[in-house]
């Protein structure tokens, strides 16, 4: 019978793994509500939230990738066909890449626009691009198409996850919960 | 006779430039006024586009200079174009019944090396109040007073009812100036 500890993934790893999926989630939302609020305090207030979140992603994530470069993740299931592994492949570097790229692109987008990025309001980050109106505005679309492609992919995650829970009846949504259950065997 | 030649060419050496060193009139494009806001702890730099103003000043008698500017409230640009809007509001400059901010000068006084502290008064909508600014001077064909100050927005109600709140934008706003006139 295998043991559970093998077939799990560690408790950094679903800890980060939740964690980030809650501020990702969250922030999104975030910019859909706030992108067309009319000035006021409360605009202001949470622009810089959304921006202290994003920075957040990015460290977090770093700490991930470093964690998962010491700790192999469980095997994805034997019986899965040979072009879901590739996509799941596929489909989780993507997200890596643009759990970077999307926080990247909403700083140059804020240097670009004249206003820093100053983390929890203390930390002042540099200004990779001087002030230029024109490409703010091409970075505003940027950040916007990337944030999009990320929710799509997002979605298919959480639905590969349930698929696999729901009708190939195997461990690859369980294994990520961060409460302990029964390891199941694909039927 | 060959010493008093001299002496004469000395004494036009010495009365030539002071005669070129009087400054009077303005020039705006060579001048500037620009602003640092702090927003949720962010230095956000605008400008103001539009100022006309007037200068006398003689660096051999500064304390007879004077200052006059006024800028154009309408002409800001905030860096942010819904902003640019907004300050126009009741709530922050009124333009639309005070569209002017003036200053005016009521001291001049040499604290030596080009550095001088300008006091004056400083008038944004409606209200009056007392500043003191240390600027230095550049002199040349076209002669230029640099250097900046801190207000409180609030001494002047810039920023009313939800604005007030300076714990997201903050009270004081940095003004730095370039004002520039010719050598007659």
């Amino acid at each position: 019978m295998p043991q559970p500890r093998q077939t799990r993934y560690d408790a950094v790893a679903i800890t980060l793994h939740w964690l980030v999926a809650i501020v990702i989630i969250g922030n999104f939302s975030l910019g859909i509500y706030m992108h067309e609020l009319p000035l006021s305090p409360w605009k202001l207030k949470i622009y810089s939230w959304h921006k202290w979140a994003g920075v957040s992603v990015f460290l977090l994530v770093a700490l991930r990738l470093a964690w998962r470069s010491q700790h192999t993740p469980p095997p994805l299931p034997a019986a899965m066909p040979g072009w879901q592994k590739k996509a799941a492949y596929a489909g989780h570097h993507t997200l890596y890449l643009l759990m970077f790229v999307v926080p990247v692109s909403g700083w140059l987008m804020s240097s670009a626009l004249g206003v820093q990025t100053v983390y929890f309001g203390v930390l002042p980050l540099p200004d990779l691009l001087d002030k230029n109106k024109e490409l703010g505005e091409v970075l505003k679309q940027v950040h916007k198409v990337l944030n999009l492609g990320m929710a799509a992919i997002v979605l298919s995650h959480a639905a590969a996850a349930l698929k696999h829970h729901y009708l190939d009846r195997d461990d690859v949504l369980t294994r990520m919960l961060p409460w302990s259950t029964t390891p199941r065997s694909p039927r | 006779m060959t010493r008093s030649l001299i002496g004469c060419l000395l004494g036009l050496t010495l009365v030539v430039p002071a005669m070129a060193n009087e400054y009077s009139g303005f020039r705006p494009g060579e001048s500037r006024v620009s602003f640092v806001s702090t927003q949720m702890n962010v230095p956000v730099e605008g400008r103001f586009k539009r100022f006309d103003g007037s200068i006398h000043f003689d660096p051999d008698a500064p304390a007879g200079g004077s200052a006059h500017l006024e800028v154009e409230l309408a002409s800001i640009d905030t860096g942010l174009e819904e902003a640019d809007e907004e300050v126009a509001s009741a709530e922050w400059f009124d333009i639309a019944q005070h569209p002017k901010a003036i200053f005016a000068s009521s001291s001049v006084e040499p604290l030596g090396n080009q550095l001088f502290r300008i006091h004056g008064q400083l008038t944004i909508k409606g209200k009056t109040r007392e500043i003191v600014t240390d600027a230095r001077f550049e002199p040349g064909a076209v002669g230029a007073f640099s250097g900046s100050f801190k207000l409180l927005r609030s001494d002047y109600a810039i920023g009313e009812g939800m604005w007030s709140d300076t714990s997201v934008v903050a009270d004081e706003v940095e003004i730095r100036f370039r004002i520039a006139a010719p050598a007659q």
